[in-house]
Formats: structure tokens, sequence, C-alpha cells
């Protein structure tokens, strides 16, 4: 390692990187300490997609206009109104000038994705996802002069009366420590550490899936709230939406999505349903059945689906359970047959006109005398090969974080940190209560790593 | 064709399907978002869609060591080699594929003594320039059969693959899409005119485009070359050699030197690349067969610079022994890349079109 940096920068994803090439550019010496071996680098930002942004009309692949009002309407929809609006519309507002900036350091973005169409206005996809972000950025870094190591996890922060006094870390088994003048963590949530989430949450946690990477572990945000660094969000909480229960433990991403639940009934290890499967359309139900999901016996569900609705959604990544009857299905799901062929000829005797069924729209197509309804794209389960596919809750992330203000700054008691800035995950939970907002995680994390670079970069030249 | 290679290539396409995040980069993916499932035929029109650019692998968060281990490049790059044999007319020459590496220098070797042979015995003493050496009518007598019958066992393996990939009736518009395509080379642009991450990791550079493109435009011109030299022959009555400010001339030797210098770049390229995204069993062969095409350009640009030493007498039958072997080898070697590539983009054009 070369001379002592000015600033360190816990973390290695999206804030981080906007954070540390932020302060590079105004001259100060940043090194990343991320916690991933190389080719896991770049957190939860390895796995987005693209980045909301606010613009008074066409800007680069977005069309027409999305204002700030909009914008946080539809923030404050999804949070049901748990949104501080004053930073909301801070990240809101700077959103317009990140996307010229993410270009300049080499961010590329394409057209909407295919499937994705009612975000072609409001959403700018990264060509390539995010993982082509993240190494852009970390191309643009390293030509700054910052300096990347990886596999470096932080242990602690060692402080002296309010300002980081040294930050002590691992790395190839030995243990370093550097006394930077500003530090910036960026170091997502704790969503990968199990044990925590099972505490959190309950044991139910066990059986969820981590979508994104196994890296964030919270252990810098578990040792600054234990040194009375201010927190936010609700401990208890996290965002979690219904995915392909084969997924891998961690790190399925996006491909282990699954949208066929409005065209299917949903039942549990009984075989029994549980809740409406067409409420709504299911870009804004995924994150309910995360939920729904949890509280089922084992954390599991069955989707079911007949040879009508079979190509109606977006293609899944492991091929579905397939089966020229309910009862073979039921017997490859491990489901008890003759309470699934009971629930299926129950909900095929509500169903009534189905000539209205449109995939696309809230089509009012519902059974009858039901309980629970289904009130939306309700046709019976009768045409075979039948299909399945098991549901569990999939951690997105979690809320808990550290309270910053409008600089990103930290604080302890009722006084700022001299010297720490958060951007990213880590602090998300100052703007976002509950619910989630599609690319809105980008935003917060590119505002706020821009600007806790900023803030950084100033203390320490 | 080896089931498990399509296999495989299906595997990972089925993924790719779910996630989509590649859609900008080529032709591949929205092809690939088109389709539910995939046919043997369906991930065969991908392989030779595919021009190796390695964006998707690059920006891909499921590759090793992810338990999804997705290498798309090379997965295509396989079943593309594998469908080349597959193809390969008469079949007994498909496996001149595993082998070009070996089979090019063979060929070379041959060819250049048996040449040199033909050069020293059959001298014609009569004929000006490079016909005092090998007189006209037996070039012609060599090279004619050399030339036509590659393209006629090429042209029974494009309909072989035409069929495979389900290719309807043959439209000239889409047949033009397709010239517009490799002539821009759109595919090695990186969907973002940044270009292709071949030499470098995850840097986008131009590099391979360029040097593609002058391997290309360097060939064309020096075929065109040749061809005005024919014309001449035969429609006027000039005969070679020709001067500075003629036809073949003019056509021959920027385009020997646009070949020499993409040849020699793409196999610099090719040595900084990392092998393990492509078909790593052909990288020898397909090495040997740039090296090959820098040879005949490079030996035939010598060759003008030697005209009236005594070194033609040995320069002129080793050029003709390189144009020799890589026109005998055309259908079973890297240069059938060409003829595959266009066939897959005339079907990408097609399928485009007929939604």
């Amino acid at each position: 390692m070369t001379a002592e940096p000015d600033i360190v920068v816990i973390g290695g994803g999206n804030a981080a990187l906007c954070a540390a090439m932020t302060a590079a550019e105004a001259g100060a010496r940043v090194r990343i300490l991320e916690a991933a071996p190389k080719p896991y680098r770049g957190g939860n930002s390895r796995h987005t997609r693209n980045f909301r942004c606010m613009h008074a009309g066409p800007l680069g692949p977005l069309i027409e206009s999305y204002s700030e009002e909009e914008y946080l309407a539809d923030l404050i929809k999804v949070t049901g109104g748990k949104t501080d609006e004053a930073l909301a519309r801070l990240a809101i507002r700077s959103s317009e000038e990140c996307l010229p900036w993410m270009e300049e350091r080499g961010v590329r973005f394409q057209p909407s994705l295919s499937g994705t169409l009612s975000l072609a206005r409001t959403n700018a996809f990264f060509l390539g996802g995010g993982k082509s972000l993240v190494s852009a950025y970390y191309r643009t870094a390293e030509r700054l002069g910052v300096e990347v190591e990886y596999e470096a996890s932080v242990t602690h922060l060692e402080f002296d009366e309010d300002r980081v006094a040294q930050v002590e870390y691992s790395k190839d088994g030995t243990h370093h420590h550097v006394a930077p003048k500003a530090v910036v963590v960026a170091s997502g949530g704790f969503q990968a550490d199990l044990e925590w989430l099972t505490r959190a949450w309950g044991p139910a946690a066990q059986n969820f899936l981590i979508r994104g990477t196994p890296y964030n572990r919270g252990v810098v945000l578990a040792d600054l709230l234990k040194q009375g660094i201010e927190q936010v969000g609700d401990p208890t909480q996290c965002h979690a939406v219904a995915i392909d229960g084969r997924a891998p433990k961690y790190d399925g991403g996006i491909v282990t999505r699954l949208d066929c639940v409005p065209f299917s009934i949903v039942v549990n290890k009984n075989a029994e349903r549980f809740y409406d499967e067409g409420e709504d359309v299911w870009p804004k139900r995924y994150a309910i059945w995360g939920r729904l999901i949890a509280d089922q016996p084992d954390q599991v569900g069955y989707v079911i689906i007949d040879a009508k609705s079979i190509d109606l959604f977006m293609p899944s990544v492991f091929p579905p359970i397939k089966a020229d009857s309910l009862e073979e299905l039921a017997e490859k799901m491990d489901l008890p047959a003759e309470n699934l062929r009971a629930t299926v000829d129950t909900f095929n005797a509500a169903c009534g006109d189905t000539s209205n069924f449109h995939p696309t729209e809230l089509d009012g197509v519902s059974t009858s005398g039901l309980t629970p309804p289904k009130t939306n794209w309700a046709r019976p389960i009768s045409e075979p090969p039948f299909y399945g596919y098991s549901l569990r809750p999939g951690v997105t992330f979690t809320y808990l974080g550290l309270k910053v203000d409008e600089t990103a700054q930290c604080s302890i008691g009722n006084r700022p940190v001299a010297n720490l800035w958060a951007a990213g995950e880590t602090m998300a939970g100052s703007i976002l209560g509950q619910g989630y907002l599609a690319g809105f995680g980008m935003t917060i994390g590119t505002v706020f790593g821009r600007i806790a670079g900023r803030e950084a970069a100033a203390h320490a030249n | 064709m080896q089931t498990d290679l399509i296999q495989e290539a299906r595997r990972q396409a089925e993924i790719c399907n779910a996630c989509r995040y590649c859609e900008g980069y080529c032709s591949v993916f929205p092809s690939l978002h088109r389709q539910r499932a995939f046919s043997d035929g369906d991930i065969t029109q991908l392989a030779n869609l595919c021009h190796n650019c390695r964006g998707c692998y690059y920006a891909c968060q499921y590759t090793a060591p992810h338990e999804f281990d997705l290498n798309v490049p090379k997965a295509l790059a396989e079943v593309r080699q594998e469908s080349w044999k597959q193809f390969a007319w008469p079949q007994g020459a498909a496996q001149l594929f595993d082998r070009s590496g070996v089979a090019i220098a063979v060929g070379l070797v041959v060819a250049f003594a048996a040449l040199l042979t033909f050069t020293r015995s059959f001298a014609s003493g009569g004929g000006d320039g490079f016909y005092a050496y090998m007189s006209h009518s037996l070039m012609v007598a060599i090279f004619a059969p050399a030339f036509l019958l590659p393209l006629a066992a090429l042209a029974i393996s494009m309909r072989n693959y035409w069929q495979a990939v389900g290719g309807g009736a043959l439209k000239i518009s889409d047949l033009w899409a397709a010239c517009k395509s490799a002539g821009r080379m759109k595919n090695l642009e990186g969907g973002h005119g940044d270009g292709c991450n071949f030499e470098d990791e995850d840097r986008f550079s131009k590099a391979r485009k360029h040097f593609h493109q002058a391997t290309l435009y360097g060939f064309l011109l020096c075929f065109a070359s040749t061809s005005s030299g024919t014309v001449l022959h035969y429609g006027f009555g000039l005969e070679a050699p020709y001067g500075l400010f003629s036809l073949p001339k003019l056509l021959g030797i920027p385009g020997g030197l646009l070949l020499c210098a993409g040849t020699a770049g793409l196999a610099r390229l090719k040595l900084k690349a990392d092998r393990s995204l492509g078909a790593t069993n052909a990288w020898g062969g397909e090495m040997a067969f740039v090296l090959l095409l820098f040879a005949v350009s490079a030996s035939g640009l010598i060759l003008y610079a030697a005209t009236g030493t005594g070194l033609v007498g040995v320069l002129l039958p080793f050029h003709l022994a390189t144009v020799l072997t890589f026109f005998l080898l055309t259908p079973y070697s890297k240069m059938a890349h060409g003829f595959y590539r266009m066939a897959a983009l005339t079907k990408d054009a097609a399928t485009k079109r007929s939604r």
C-alpha cells in the first residue's frame, strides 16, 4: 500500500464508487475497502438494472418527462407516507444531473428491456445491467488513482470523541488499520447475515432466500450502531419478494423472479389457497407476496397453472414442473393430492365467464362465492399439461440503517460525527421507511454517494 | 452435432432469457428473447449470430464462481465450431476443422513443394513476368478448380445450415440487411458504439472491429484485384504483368496492405484475449488461419516488390502456395465463419421482418 489515504470508503458498490470517484476528482487520495473478492465486487449493485430518474424532457434513453412531484407521489404511494420528504426531494431533484454524470464515467444505457415497457419513461436501464455499471466505475476510479483493496473486511471503526480515529480491517488473514481524515460507509444492509435476520424477523427467516450478495452482512452497521451512531428504519423489517423456490440461497438476482402468480392459484403446503392471486398487476404485488409466503407454514408456496397460461409471463430461469394430471403434479411437488384436487375443483367451480380475460389489464374476470376470492384473471385450472413452481420469500434489502442529514453526514447523540458520511443501502432507511420503488435504490446510492464523496473530500482537503 | 454442447448452450440461453440485461449488446439477445424454448436449430442459429464480442460475459453477474457458471461466448463458440463440422461437405473433411492448424501447415508445405517443382520443371521460359516461371494455362488449371470446388462444397454446407435453422425462401432484402450489418460490423460495436470486450477484460475497445474491417475490406480488394486481372486477361486480352496504375494493382496494393495490417492486428489481439471465452480447441486453428491470411497478403506484396529479381523463383511458388492452401481449406477452416455469419444474419433479418 502507498501512503495513508485521505479518505477510506467502506464498501464496493454503486454508492461507494460514486463517493470514491467524486472525492478523487476533488483531489483526495481515496482507498476503497471491498469485502468481496474481485469477481463478486459491487455488492447488490451488480444485480441492479436501472436508475429511476427525474427529467423535464427526453433524456438519454428516457422518453417524455417525469417531474419531481410525480416521482415523489410514486414514492409516497409505495412507502405509505413513510418517507423523509426533504431527503427524498433532494434525491429526486439531483437524479436528473446524475444521468449525464454517470455517462461521463463510463455507464452506458439501453432502451427499456423487453417485458419492462412500463418503465420506459421513468427508469434508465444500464446496458449489460448493474455489473457493467460497476465495472465501468472501477475502471474510472482506478484511472483517478483510487486504490482498491478486495477481500478487505472492515471489522471496527475506532472513535475518538466525535470523530472516527481509525478503521480496522482484515485482509489475507492479517489485521490492518488505517487512520484516514474522513470515512464514507457504503457497505449495504445486513440481509446476508441470516442469524441477525432471524433475530429481527423470527425463525421463519431461516427459510428466506437472499436475492443479492452474500457479503452484505452488516458488520460495519452493527459496529456503528453499537457505538451509538444514530439509526433509522424499522430494525425488524426487510424487503422480501416472492421468487422461485429453487433459487440459490444467495445471489440468485433478477432471474429468480416469477411473474405467473396472476394467472395461477397459489397454495400452501397443505394445498390450500390463502390470498387473492389476482388482486393487482404483478409489479404491484410481488413484494406483498414475499410477506404472504413468509407467513405460510415452512415459508413456501406453490403456484399452479395450466396449459392456457404457460406463455403469458416472462420465461422462468428453471423450467416449471410439468404433469399431465393434477394428481401427478401434486406428487411431483410433494403436495397432498386430494387436497389439491379439492382446492382446484372448488376454485374452478367458482370461476364464471372468462370471455373478457386480458392478461395485461385488470380484466375483472373473477370468482364468485369463493374465499379468498380471485378478483382478476380467474380462469379454471383445467387444461393439461399442468405446471407448478414453488415460491419462497427472497430478501432484497433491510430497512435498518444509519440516519444521515442532507449532507449524508452521520450523527451521534444530537451532534454530527465530524468525519463520517454514509451512502447507499446503509442509509436508505433515512428516506425509504417501507416498500420499494424500482430503480430508487440506485438513485439514492448515486445521489448520496456523490454528496458523501464531495463532503468527505472537502473535510479532508 | 454433440448434444451436450447444444444442451449446455440451451441451459445458458434459458438463464439469459429470464434476465435480459444484455439485450442491447448485439443481435443474439433480441433474437434469443423472441423465443421461450430453444430447438437445436435455434441454438445453432444463435451460435452463428454470435460475433464473440464478449460484452455479455463481462456484464454477467452469473459467471463463475457463481453456481450458474454462465459463459455465453464460449458456449456459443463451441456450438458454432461443432455446427460447421456438422454441415461440412463432404463429411469426411469435417474433421479438418479440429486440426485446421495442422492442415494449414501441411497444406502450405505440400503446395509450396509442388508449385516449386512445377515452376522448376515446367518453366515456360517464353512468358513475361510470372508467366516466365509458370505458364498462364498451368495456373488456371490449378487455381480454377481450387477456387470453384471449395465454393461448391460451401454452397452445400450453406444449404444444410439453412435447413437446420428453419430458413424459408431467401429474400434479397434480408441478404442486403446482412451485408449492411457485416459491412459495418455492427455486432462488434457493443450496442453503444464503444466496441467490444476482447483484449483487455471489461474495457471496451474498437481495435477488434477496426482490424476485422481492415481484414475484410483488404480481402475484398485483393479478391477484386484478381477478378479484374481475369477480366482484363480474357475480356481485353491484356496480360500480366500490370503496371502500377492498372486496376489490379490499384486494388491489390491497398488491399494487400489492409489485409496485412488487419490480420497482424487480429493475431496480436488474439494473443491478449482470454482463451477460455472461445472454443478452446479451435484457438490454434483460428490463429493459423489468421497467420495464413497474413502470409497470403505479405507474400503477395513482397513478390510485387521483388519483381524482376531472382527471388521471384521462390517467392512466386510460396505466394501461390498460400493462396492455394487458403482456397482449398476455405470450407474447413475459420474462413467458413464468413459464410455462416452471413447466413445467420440473413436469417435474423428474415425473422425480424416476419414479426
